[in-house]
């Protein structure tokens, strides 16, 4: 008897050391990593929404979710090696092509 | 028992969630989410969902993090710099994180009663597994959306592909 209040506030835990990471983080690996770790806190929040209403729906985005977050995931990483043959860093503040 | 599990996982979810912030080495923040993962699958499970479970552990832990560690020891990730970041992340961000997860916590708490608590097992109102409960619906109703994802899977394919040549 767990109430759904606190796997809700566990997930606004994950979330926002989520977006301290993607903040704080200089590699752009990591930076990634702590996408997926956003995602996961939002997922948590699904489930637990799903549980409240006694439906699967929520459970089901979740598995959408899932799907997304692995094409982006080998989208991204494939970004990720092109941008490391053209610059020979991961240092997201040396990825400046836009900047001049 | 449910509020053990939940403590004990809950925890651990924090706790690597902090090391992934803390480490230097990518390799050691990909191993720390691992731990993130596998103590919400344990989390899933305690609200009833089998399947979601199974499918964080194979496809979160399994594959996503096993690219991950892949592009990391293919690329040679070392250690990142001591940097100091951009100063509006320190100014406005890190502030901002903690603003929302504060309104959250409140939020939540302030509504708590009408959350509700979770009951272990046989939460679905119809009396079937979670899995023939979660197929059914999918294969019925949300059948459109489940084949788009396959096209959506297939094009991740190959734009990674074509992204990941040599010769770009």
């Amino acid at each position: 008897m767990v109430p759904i209040a606190y796997y809700l506030i566990l997930a606004a835990i994950l979330f926002s050391i989520g977006i301290a990471a993607f903040l704080i983080k200089r590699n752009v690996i990591t930076i990634f990593m702590s996408i997926e770790l956003m995602l996961n806190a939002v997922n948590l929040t699904f489930v637990a929404f799903s549980h409240m209403w006694h439906q699967v729906n929520g459970q089901i985005f979740v598995f959408f979710v899932m799907v997304v977050a692995a094409a982006e995931a080998a989208v991204g990483l494939a970004i990720i090696i092109a941008l490391f043959r053209m610059r020979q860093t991961l240092d997201v503040d040396q990825i400046n092509l836009l900047k001049n | 028992m449910q509020i053990a599990l939940f403590i004990i996982f809950g925890l651990l979810a924090v706790a690597g969630a902090l090391n992934l912030l803390f480490q230097r080495h990518p390799i050691n923040s990909a191993l720390s989410l691992v731990v993130v993962m596998m103590s919400l699958a344990v989390l899933y499970w305690s609200l009833g969902a089998e399947f979601l479970a199974a499918a964080q552990v194979i496809v979160y832990a399994g594959a996503i993090m096993v690219l991950f560690i892949f592009v990391v020891m293919l690329l040679n990730a070392g250690e990142e710099d001591r940097t100091h970041g951009s100063k509006i992340a320190y100014i406005a961000g890190i502030p901002g994180a903690a603003a929302i997860f504060g309104l959250l916590t409140y939020v939540f708490l302030e509504n708590r009663k009408q959350l509700g608590t979770t009951q272990l097992g046989g939460y679905l109102s119809s009396s079937v597994s979670n899995i023939s409960e979660i197929s059914h619906t999918l294969f019925t109703s949300l059948l459109l959306p489940f084949e788009v994802t396959s096209i959506l899977i297939l094009v991740a394919i190959l734009g990674a592909v074509v992204l990941a040549r040599k010769e770009l």
